[in-house]
């Protein structure tokens, strides 16, 4: 065994080939469930200023909204179990998104409002992307809790107690999308400014050195 | 909005039509009116069915999405817990009147009469003989007031009164190992419920709301109500009612909506 040989074994793609089919599995989830969701909100509106125009809802009727709403939520689930699962195991949660510093956070955002960010490490994410990143996941957390809330209200009627009432839980999933709508807008549009991130997240983006302490991803092959 | 009077028709009972329930819930039905922009494209839509244009929710997505929502069913059946009771509420708290729903305006209520009305039985019942409304009101009552909530997302709290289903299916001799409890309606509404939630502590056969009983845009003289089921599956101004091994299509699970629909 050389040393060589064991920093070749352990160089592997930014996004990981998991994390990329995740990454998009989850974005068509989220996309159908956010289309099916505002068909099924304009049914019976929490707002009445706000229906949403029905060629940005998904399915013909309420009731197709809610057959795409109740496939996607599994697909969303799973994925996001699987994720989770994922970003702790290998310790790309650990190493990616933490620590995040309040002061980091601030100097960031001030820089992004300059149009100081730099952007040419896409190796390493700022603390902002961190902090929306962390954000975006307890939110989705958030979404399916308030999602089963509002389906199952009497199975689980004490779910439904710690958003006050019903009524209370919906409104809770219906911000919980606002926010996911929110960060996508901003998601989106900083990788259309940054194209060579959406590269990176199809075919892996520049190789990485693994540190092999705290990274298990992947695993390092057996020492010979 | 004027309510608009009723016109003669076939169905209507020849004693002619009690408008007082109409009079009653001008509100409700000022508010029920706003929708009907959205019923008018329901039916548009209903037209390029029947012309077999494709609108894009039809198909092998729409075959998909059926089997998905066949699967949920099965997801929820393990969910429910036959002996979970749900949350019920002061008397207070309830909404008078109920909210109507029904799959056409209340304007268009064709009320039924309750002195030739009676409940038909049907399928694995010992005793099929049907129920007169006098005979139904003598049964001993159980109250609930429960939170009626509606899939397209509406909810308020009522209080109902009736003979316990199970009860009622224990009386006349029904085969509680069945699967299913249809019922048909005056309007040609059915609807089936799975056994274990016809027969749960909270599932009754209500003629009663807020201690008087139903009026006609509710249900009367006898509709379903249970706490463990969106509104939409319970079935009112129920005509028949049918124990059964064999899964009856229901008037909304046609049209895509989820059977189980348990909450």
């Amino acid at each position: 065994m050389t040393d060589t040989l064991t920093v070749k074994s352990q160089r592997r793609h930014l996004h990981p080939a998991a994390l990329r089919i995740m990454h998009w599995t989850n974005a068509i989830a989220m996309i159908l469930l956010i289309g099916s969701g505002w068909k099924i909100y304009n049914d019976e509106v929490l707002f009445g200023w706000l229906h949403f125009p029905d060629w940005i809802t998904l399915g013909l009727y309420a009731q197709h909204g809610l057959q795409w709403h109740f496939f996607a939520m599994w697909v969303l689930m799973v994925n996001g179990l699987c994720y989770i699962a994922y970003g702790f195991y290998t310790g790309r949660f650990r190493r990616k998104m933490l620590p995040i510093w309040p002061r980091a956070v601030i100097a960031d955002i001030k820089a992004a409002l300059t149009f100081k960010l730099a952007h040419d490490d896409i190796t390493h994410y700022n603390a902002v992307q961190k902090t929306l990143y962390v954000g975006v996941i307890l939110v989705i957390v958030l979404q399916v809790i308030t999602g089963w809330a509002i389906w199952k209200p009497v199975q689980l009627s004490a779910l439904v107690n710690l958003f006050y009432d019903f009524q209370g839980a919906r409104l809770a999933h219906f911000l919980g999308m606002t926010a996911i709508v929110l960060f996508l807008v901003v998601h989106v549009a900083l990788a259309l400014l940054v194209p060579k991130t959406i590269g990176a997240m199809i075919t892996g983006g520049p190789k990485v050195t693994a540190d092999p302490d705290t990274d298990r991803e992947p695993l390092p092959s057996p020492a010979e | 909005m004027t309510v608009r009077s009723p016109s003669p028709s076939v169905f209507r009972p020849t004693n002619g039509v009690d408008r007082s329930a109409l009079e009653e819930n001008k509100k409700l039905i000022a508010d029920i009116n706003r929708r009907k922009i959205l019923r008018g494209t329901l039916s548009l839509g209903a037209l390029t069915m029947l012309t077999g244009c494709s609108v894009g929710d039809s198909g092998p997505i729409q075959s998909f999405l059926r089997a998905v929502s066949s699967f949920n069913d099965g997801v929820q059946e393990m969910l429910f817990r036959p002996n979970h009771l749900a949350p019920t509420y002061r008397e207070d708290q309830v909404a008078k009147p109920p909210r109507f729903n029904a799959y056409y305006e209340i304007e268009d209520v064709k009320p039924v009469n309750g002195a030739t009305w009676k409940l038909e039985l049907a399928g694995l019942i010992e005793n099929k003989k049907p129920w007169t409304a006098e005979e139904l009101y003598k049964l001993p009552e159980q109250e609930l007031i429960i939170r009626h909530i509606c899939v397209e997302g509406w909810d308020y709290i009522g209080q109902w009164e009736g003979v316990n289903l199970g009860q009622f299916l224990k009386r006349i001799g029904a085969d509680t190992s069945a699967k299913y409890v249809s019922f048909k309606c005056a309007d040609d509404y059915t609807e089936t419920l799975d056994m274990a939630t016809a027969l749960h502590p909270q599932t009754i056969l209500a003629t009663k709301y807020a201690h008087e009983p139903i009026r006609d845009p509710f249900g009367f003289p006898l509709r379903l109500r249970t706490a463990t089921k969106l509104g939409f599956k319970n079935a009112k101004w129920i005509t028949a009612m049918e124990v059964t091994n064999t899964f009856l299509p229901t008037y909304w699970t046609k049209q895509g909506f989820n059977w189980f629909a348990g909450i």
